[in-house]
């Protein structure tokens, strides 16, 4: 298995408190002043350029988000945040406006560079044009939007998109050129009024992304955002819409990073994705935010909303998560089964080490007739960490023959962690099938020392079984990614034994 | 020299004292059986050898090859050629038999600084090794041992052996939980890799084993020890009176 002894060996050059990922690039930057207010929302929208209507959506949820308290039902602990010693608005201060990659700013793409991660979109962000002879093998290919801080810095591929219909950009631009798309379905999955962060994003959100596929396309690539939060105490608000038309498929890959830094960073996202009639959505996620050190100071809080509407019939959204970054993750991809014969997939590798707190899961409500969802759930607690899975599914009375597979599976390594599922079901009709299975289990010593009798290290035995358990989610992944992924996977463990 | 040699061996859990003052001396090309009560510390000594944590060594030495084995870590251990068939193989999950064997092997070929095994050669010496022990290939990638009938895991053990090639095979009750097919299949798998290099411990109760692997010495353990060392005709004679005799002769 060459993957996993590269993946030790990659483990072994990295220092357990040496977060890969930690560092500040030097550039100026145009942030809001501090704070949360009205002037905030119409600063961050003046910035923007954003017509009438768009400031009037962000005050109407500012407003609504002033009535509401912040959840607490989760399994996570921390501080009371803040939200008015937060910067809302960061950008990098551009020399003009951007119409080529050459013009980003080269400390931006040095940045790139070192994430690691993103290079191979590095190298696609230096070569726009496809090598000769690379006309026929354009299967791989990845067009990127970057988001760094809260504005997309770069679009490659728009070009050869255009060509195929799809639209893919800023979520900002999206605004100004698209507002009949924005308008009929911005809000229209995860409303203003849904929960306290989305709320919150819905008042402040600096950009995201934004995609449609119109009827019939096939996405010709994958399409992908590097999210990277640069700025000390700004909040990430990213908002992505993508709205696959009758027919069409398109896969997006989500991949995010941030610079070591002692204070605690607050990100509240919001994915929303919309498929109709005969449509595919997949939506991978490769999430390696700075978890704190090793003292369980600093780290990114995440509380992030993602909800998919399957509104169309037979259409389908696949959500594939690899978390393994973050303080505290507060995260549950969900899917609205409304078309009938519509389905839904949730597929999540968790990780937590360290201090990690994770609280993720997922929905599955089933609306539509003949409606099916499956729910595959890895959880992996090391270090002193606390991870739970909570999960809903619920079939309403009209939604006959739902069908529902979930298996929640937890490994714990260590025995200073903890692994929690909360699972909720409902059945209102009694048509619906569902199946629940759940385990939970150790790394035992008996199969570490199996493993060294037979030759392995303790990290490659750890290495080994980890990658093990969590096959069935990494087949999900597009191939580079779940390489990439595997790597993460041992770095985030590393130090976990002996 | 000896292949192996130990030396006035006292082991202990905690604070009981399982193996107090044993010998064995093992030459290359030589099977050993050991055979004893329950409680006599033949795990214990299998477990010592082949490097698993939880014990403390108070007094005594084991040298392998020459050097002193005690100071190696387990999967060194591994790698210089001493292989523990486990009397309970553990299962895991996600990763075939096929895949850990490679781990397994390219792991213990990096140790000796030989280059790893290319894919191809690799996984037709599995197919023949495995076709010798009547393991069927859907057994190869499915999770390892994962749902394996006993006798299917003990098949994997020898399998695993055979591929390893070590030059000390430790064989822990390798006949419990086998039928008497599966017991003659085994036993036709260990029997192919003995060789004048290789020397085998085979740890059992019962003398029924020993008529498929034909020992050239036969050690009765009791309470820590060996108590008495013999020909192939020991475990007849154990057979027939039993191990009392043994129980009192400290």
């Amino acid at each position: 298995m060459p993957a996993v002894q590269e993946t030790v060996e990659r483990v072994r050059r990295i220092d357990v408190d040496q977060y890969r990922y930690g560092f500040e690039t030097e550039i100026e930057s145009e942030k809001a002043p501090k704070g949360l207010s009205e002037d905030t929302v119409r600063f961050i929208s003046a910035k923007k350029d954003e017509p009438a209507w768009m400031l009037e959506w962000r005050l109407e949820a500012f407003r609504r988000w002033l009535t509401m308290t912040e959840p607490t039902w989760a399994r996570v602990n921390y501080p009371k945040i803040d939200y008015q010693d937060i910067y809302y608005y960061a950008a990098p201060k551009p020399k003009k406006a951007l119409t080529s990659i050459d013009e980003i700013d080269p400390e931006i793409l040095k940045t790139y560079e070192k994430l690691g991660i993103p290079l191979r979109e590095v190298a696609i962000l230096e070569g726009v044009e496809p090598a000769p002879g690379g006309e026929q093998t354009p299967s791989r290919k990845i067009a990127v939007d970057a988001v760094f801080d809260s504005v997309s810095v770069a679009t490659t591929f728009k070009a050869e998109l255009k060509k195929a219909g799809v639209i893919f950009m800023p979520i900002s631009e999206a605004i100004r050129e698209h507002p009949e798309l924005v308008q009929k379905y911005l809000g229209s999955v995860v409303p203003t009024s849904d929960n306290y962060f989305a709320t919150l994003n819905s008042a402040v959100f600096s950009d995201g992304s934004f995609v449609y596929v119109p009827p019939g396309v096939r996405c010709p690539m994958e399409l992908s955002t590097y999210f990277r939060i640069n700025e000390r105490n700004t909040g990430q608000f990213e908002r992505t819409l993508i709205i696959a038309d009758k027919g069409s498929y398109v896969s997006y890959l989500e991949g995010c990073t941030a610079p070591q830094r002692d204070e605690n960073q607050l990100h509240a996202a919001v994915v929303e994705l919309v498929a109709l009639d005969d449509a595919e959505i997949k939506y991978s996620t490769v999430q390696n935010w700075y978890p704190g050190n090793s003292e369980g100071k600093g780290g990114i809080y995440n509380f992030v909303t993602k909800r998919g509407d399957c509104r169309g019939k037979n259409s389908k959204i696949s959500w594939t998560q690899v978390e393994t970054g973050s303080a505290i993750t507060w995260k549950y991809p969900s899917c609205i089964l409304r078309g009938d014969n519509s389905s839904g997939e949730f597929y999540s590798i968790a990780i937590s080490n360290g201090f990690q707190q994770v609280d993720s899961g997922t929905k599955m409500i089933h609306l539509g007739k003949n409606t099916s969802s499956r729910i595959i759930s890895k959880g992996i607690a090391a270090g002193k960490s606390q991870n739970t899975y909570r999960g809903l599914v619920s079939a309403h009375r009209k939604a006959t023959g739902a069908r529902n597979y979930t298996a929640c599976d937890s490994l714990l390594i260590g025995d200073k962690c903890g692994a929690h599922t909360v699972p909720y079901v409902e059945a209102k009709n009694s048509s619906a099938t569902f199946e629940h299975e759940a385990t939970t289990s150790k790394i035992s010593e008996d199969v570490l020392f199996y493993c060294v009798q037979r030759g392995l290290s303790q990290e490659e035995a750890v290495g080994l079984v980890v990658n093990g358990f969590v096959k069935d989610v990494l087949q999900q992944l597009p191939m580079e990614f779940a390489v990439e992924a595997q790597k993460l996977i041992s770095i985030s463990l590393d130090g976990s034994v002996g | 020299m000896a292949l192996l040699e130990v030396r006035d061996l006292h082991v202990g859990i905690e604070d009981c004292e399982i193996l107090r003052g044993l010998d064995l001396t093992v030459n290359a090309g030589e099977v050993h059986a050991i055979m004893g009560p329950n409680g006599s510390g033949k795990s214990t000594l299998s477990h010592v050898i082949s490097g698993k944590p939880g014990y403390q060594v108070s007094a005594g030495q084991i040298l392998f090859k020459g050097e002193d084995l005690l100071a190696m870590e387990a999967n060194e251990r591994a790698a210089n050629g001493v292989f523990l068939a486990f009397q309970y193989p553990v299962e895991i999950s996600g990763v075939t038999t096929m895949n850990f064997l490679r781990a397994a092997l390219n792991a213990q070929r990096k140790a000796r600084a030989q280059k790893e095994f290319s894919t191809p050669d690799f996984i037709k010496r599995v197919r023949e090794v495995a076709k010798s022990l009547n393991i069927p290939q859907g057994m190869l990638k499915r999770g390892l041992n994962v749902g394996f009938s006993g006798g299917e895991k003990k098949r994997n053990e020898i399998l695993q052996m055979a591929l390893l090639e070590p030059s000390l095979c430790i064989l822990d009750e390798i006949d419990s939980g086998l039928d008497i097919d599966a017991l003659r299949i085994v036993a036709g798998g260990i029997n192919a890799l003995r060789s004048p290099e290789r020397a085998m411990i085979v740890i059992t109760h019962y003398r029924r084993l020993l008529d498929y692997i034909v020992p050239d010495v036969v050690h009765v353990m009791s309470k820590g020890q060996v108590r008495k060392s013999g020909g192939k005709e020991l475990a007849l004679e154990l057979e027939a009176c039993g191990y009392a005799q043994f129980e009192d002769a400290a």
